[in-house]
């Protein structure tokens, strides 16, 4: 059975490009930081780092079209004391250097940023070999890589400013779809800790990146049925907030998770981890059900697998129906 | 060591030193890559106990050393023989070769034991990141050098070509690959597997300053490395003509002993062929 909830149009938010965030932070950063340096794969324009290219030549390098190479090269730049930021399409930049990602920088703890641009289906028309969906599975399970999703422009600023004080390798998922902000300007990101942007006890929404101003609206939503939804912008996916969600476990009838990638394995899968060893709880999880994704726009996608706040909606009113 | 530079009959002793430890090794662990611990020995003793790296055992993280990059990382053996001998740890740990919560893994660990500068093991990783290393000198204006050691049958990955297109675009003559051209891999003879050569005119096409080389030749293999970088504003590359399993008669090249693993009588004959006493 599948519950509906009226969405109400909400005002015209001014939209992002979280990219533009991350770029401007990067330039900052290398500007009074000489360790700072960038590496891409033919990506200047989809990384948006011309302008860090033309400001800082010395400390730009691009491979060309060598993700392998360009891992390898992040970690020896670490080995001489630079902080490499390897910047390139998360579908290519995790899957064709898996092995480097897990041996150069986990196994080998080397203080390298990977920068997964236009992750999840922002690609959404190119097809399935542009999408990825699966880089969360399969970075989160790499000892030593820290993994991030921001959800907005000032949480992708703060996340990359962070990046840099933080020694050890990470995996930082940046998309190129617009989002609207949804942090309080107050807020700072630390590493670890979930955000609650909405609080509620009947029901847990968890979620990060492009579908948090979803979740947002869903909770709005639901709001207006009488029912209180929690909502957790879990951009820090490992290390995770567990005491967040065992709360989350223990005190609402459930927890709904939501994100831009497979079911398997990502954000929907650490938090099943953590409520099944630490408080069993109904759960749903959102997101690509195993199948790669047919062509369309990034929004048709999200529309076709649900991910919207009708869908998060639906979804944590069927759990909250269900738990009564 | 001594400000003195050793003479080619030191070297010589100290290579075959090298081999009787590694496989001295490999029999206590029953694992190992005899063959090529072998073919890398002479090697391995003229960059280090030749004193060709400029490296500070006492300080492995001196910032301003030159890097050795082992990339054929299961030849961990000599590897590991070599970096005792020059200092890094003590000797008495490469009995621990292998063991359970062993420093010595298998494959080396940077973060385990002074002295590595890269995780490898898996084949094709040790360029990349020696082109890393040599950009980051670049950028940050120091005099170090890289010098990678990479083997022949590892040169069919392809990221090795990838870093190698990098490496001459961004003219890095801080940069020396070393290749242990030993003409065998784990199944067979390479010729028999991929066909390698003429792998000195694939180094050039890429961009290198290429030099073929005698790699169990200690005076020509230290006026090679005198003399790098061999050409300005050129990566060099030294392809190194060795004997797989050099220098013991059963192991000499025979792919078998690619991880051949010797018997007690097999280590005790090897150390009369090599002049040289058991390490224990």
């Amino acid at each position: 059975m599948v519950d509906t909830v009226a969405i109400p149009p909400s005002a015209a938010a001014k939209l992002f490009d979280c990219r533009d965030a991350y770029a401007s932070a990067l330039e900052e950063m290398a500007a009074t930081d000489q360790r700072v340096c960038a590496v891409v794969n033919d990506s200047v324009s989809s990384t948006k780092l011309k302008n860090f290219s033309t400001k800082f030549p010395d400390r730009f390098v691009n491979v060309g079209i060598a993700e392998q190479n360009m891992v390898g090269v992040g970690a020896g730049l670490a080995n001489g004391g630079m902080v490499p930021y390897v910047c390139g399409a998360s579908c290519f930049l995790t899957a064709r250097a898996m092995e480097q990602i897990k041996v150069d920088l986990g196994y080998s703890n080397w203080n390298v940023k990977l920068c997964g641009m236009s992750s999840g289906m922002a690609y959404g028309q190119l097809g399935a070999t542009h999408h990825s969906i699966e880089d969360l599975a399969w970075t989160r399970i790499i000892p030593n890589l820290t993994v991030v999703v921001p959800a907005d422009p000032q949480e992708t600023d703060q996340v990359i400013r962070y990046s840099l004080e933080h020694n050890g390798p990470m995996f930082l998922r940046i998309s190129r779809m617009a989002v609207p902000a949804v942090h309080d300007p107050l807020h700072t990101f630390t590493l670890g800790r979930a955000i609650m942007l909405h609080d509620g006890d009947d029901v847990t929404i968890i979620t990060n990146g492009v579908l948090v101003s979803r979740a947002l609206d869903a909770a709005k939503a639901l709001e207006q049925q009488g029912i209180h939804a929690r909502v957790l912008n879990m951009s820090s996916i490992k290390p995770i907030d567990a005491d967040a969600i065992i709360h989350a476990a223990r005190g609402t009838r459930g927890i709904v998770t939501a994100e831009e990638a497979l079911t398997a394995g990502g954000l929907g899968g650490a938090v099943a981890e953590i409520v099944t060893l630490h408080h069993p709880a109904p759960m749903r999880i959102l997101g690509v059900p195993g199948v790669f994704a047919p062509t369309g726009s990034a929004e048709f996608l999200l529309e076709h697998f649900h991910l919207t706040a009708q869908g998060i909606a639906s979804a944590a009113l069927t759990l909250f129906r269900e738990k009564q | 060591m001594s400000g003195k530079p050793l003479t080619i009959d030191e070297l010589a002793h100290h290579a075959n030193k090298v081999r009787i430890t590694a496989m001295a090794m490999t029999h206590h662990s029953r694992l190992g890559h005899t063959g090529g611990d072998l073919s890398s020995a002479d090697i391995l003793t003229c960059l280090y106990l030749g004193e060709i790296l400029n490296v500070c055992p006492d300080k492995p993280a001196w910032p301003q050393r030159d890097r050795f990059i082992m990339s054929k990382g299961h030849c961990s053996g000599a590897y590991y023989s070599t970096l005792a001998a020059r200092g890094f740890f003590s000797p008495s740990e490469l009995k621990t070769f292998m063991d359970p919560l062993s420093m010595l893994n298998g494959h080396p660990d940077r973060n385990k034991l002074p002295g590595i500068e890269a995780n490898t093991g898996p084949l094709g990783h040790g360029l990349p990141i020696g082109v890393g290393v040599a950009l980051a000198a670049k950028m940050r204006k120091e005099s170090w050098r890289v010098f990678v050691l990479t083997g022949d049958g590892e040169l069919q990955e392809g990221s090795n070509w990838e870093a190698a297109m990098t490496a001459q675009h961004y003219s890095l003559d801080n940069l020396v690959v070393i290749v242990d051209r030993n003409r065998i891999q784990q199944g067979d003879f390479t010729d028999n597997i991929i066909r390698m050569d003429p792998l000195a005119d694939k180094w050039e096409a890429f961009g290198f300053a290429v030099r073929e080389i005698d790699g169990h030749n200690y005076g020509e293999l230290m006026r090679a490395f005198e003399s790098v970088p061999l050409a300005p504003g050129q990566p060099t590359c030294f392809v190194a003509r060795t004997i797989k399993g050099k220098g013991v008669s059963f192991a000499e090249n025979k792919p078998a002993w690619h991880h051949g693993v010797p018997t007690r009588e097999q280590l005790e004959l090897a150390a009369k062929e090599l002049n040289v006493e058991l390490p224990w």
